[in-house]
């Protein structure tokens, strides 16, 4: 859900791009943080906890917390609320710590 | 290896402004911060400012930052790496090791260092309180009001502080239904100001109330319910006073600790001081640590509010640029006058837990 119309701002967003999470195609603005674009899609779990592989979502949104590592173009334990949406990116949902290639 | 004068690590409202001061003194500054733009978290704060005329009083935080941003780029003294994150501080040498971009590793050796780093929400502790939907309020208002995008559609409000009951407002400003704010103390610790404002909206407010467990939706494994309880005046919850809330979004504004994790690798030393949000750096009245030539402001000296967290900076940066000579003959008198601003933000019933940590932190 985005805010279209707002009393005090106005959202000076990127071009609208297209990316995949989890092979399924979505769209977002460039520039924007991965976990927002996701947020909007209605996406809100991010992750799967090590041990007990409990979901999670985002937790602090300014790269803080760590909550929200995700897998990026192939690269595991991204923090995609701060990491920015592009053209083409492959999202995936991380389970555990992930693996280096 | 790269040369600094002074950096400021950390460009929000006490970073820029430490900049600002060291710069307006003569010395040469780098402002390093991690994220593409400056401004730190004022970047969200859409309401207007407190305080005086030296703090951008009636001033949005959204346009302090843009104020305080464009006098940086004009200052020919500053040079700004954004995109950089400092994450080491080598005690040997005193070194700064500085990702940038995420890819190249810097190292810089600062001739005086101003940590302006800022602060961490703090968490709280129930059942499945780690939910997708369980947010931070201060995340929520930065996908709300920096990235513009809802955080889903009923909200339940942990904390009546400050930052709960402007967020709260702001949620709702944004077409956000607020179910309720709760609050573990018996009393609404924020201004009145603020609380009066999503009163009059109609939003219960609870006192002596705290979060018992969050349950998920089956399907998504989201946040679908929130259960709260009444805590008596020994803060032991009372069962049978539960109340439940259907709420797709949790927002917790429980306070905020330090982000002092390059203090500590320096070897400040550090006092806990729960009034200033957890461990903060003992330092002298010119914002000086106890390792010379490492100065602290704003929250990471003390979790406060942007005002103070401004002239803290100005101070430091003032001081920084003292001590390597930078003075034209008006350095003292900046500081005193800078010193009698703090003074007045921390004056009165608001100010009474600031003063009451920093006395303890002095002592």
């Amino acid at each position: 859900m985005r805010i279209e119309e707002h009393p005090i701002l106005t959202f000076k967003r990127g071009r609208e791009v297209e990316f995949t999470f989890n092979g399924k195609k979505m769209k977002g603005f460039e520039g924007e943080p991965i976990a927002a674009a996701l947020h909007a899609n209605g996406v809100r779990v991010l992750s799967y906890s090590k041990k007990l592989k409990r979901p999670r979502g985002f937790y602090c949104a300014i790269g803080n917390c760590s909550s929200c590592l995700m897998t990026v173009n192939g690269e595991p334990n991204v923090r995609v609320c701060t990491e920015k949406l592009r053209e083409g990116m492959v999202i995936e949902t991380q389970e555990g710590r992930g693996e280096l290639n | 290896m790269k040369h600094a004068q002074i950096a400021v690590i950390g460009g929000g409202p006490a970073g820029l402004m430490a900049a600002l001061a060291a710069a307006e003194m003569g010395a040469g500054v780098t402002l390093i911060d991690r994220n593409s733009r400056l401004g730190g978290q004022l970047v969200k704060q859409t309401h207007k400012f407190f305080g005086s005329e030296k703090q951008y009083a009636s001033v949005r935080g959204v346009d302090i930052a843009e104020i305080l941003s464009e006098k940086i780029k004009e200052n020919p003294k500053i040079e700004v790496m954004l995109n950089s994150t400092v994450v080491a501080y080598y005690p040997d040498d005193g070194v700064l090791g500085i990702e940038v971009e995420e890819k190249k590793w810097v190292k810089m050796k600062a001739e005086r260092i101003v940590v302006a780093t800022g602060a961490s929400e703090k968490f709280l502790l129930f059942e499945n309180n780690d939910l997708p939907g369980i947010y931070g309020a201060g995340a929520v208002q930065t996908l709300m009001n920096e990235h513009g995008v809802l955080p889903g559609k009923n909200v339940l409000m942990v904390g009546a502080g400050n930052i709960g009951l402007i967020v709260s407002y702001q949620l709702m400003q944004a077409g956000v239904n607020v179910k309720a704010i709760i609050d573990a103390a018996p009393t609404i610790g924020g201004y009145w100001v603020h609380a009066s404002k999503v009163a009059r909206l109609g939003v219960p407010i609870l006192t002596s109330y705290t979060v018992k467990a969050a349950y998920p939706n089956k399907m998504t494994g989201a946040l679908e319910r929130a259960v709260i309880w009444k805590l008596d005046e020994n803060w032991k919850p009372v069962p049978g006073t539960e109340k439940v809330f259907n709420v797709d979004v949790m927002c917790i504004a429980v306070g905020l600790s330090p982000l002092a994790e390059i203090l500590w690798q320096a070897g400040c030393r550090m006092k806990y001081v729960p009034e200033l949000g957890g461990h903060v750096p003992v330092r002298n009245e010119n914002m000086e640590t106890t390792v010379p030539g490492i100065y602290v402001a704003g929250d990471v000296a003390g979790v406060e509010e942007a005002s103070s967290a401004m002239m803290e900076g100005r101070l430091a940066g003032l001081s920084a640029a003292q001590s390597l000579g930078y003075d034209d003959g008006s350095c003292e008198e900046k500081k005193a006058e800078v010193k009698r601003e703090l003074e007045n933000l921390r004056s009165g019933p608001v100010g009474e837990k600031i003063r009451k940590g920093l006395s303890k932190l002095a002592s």
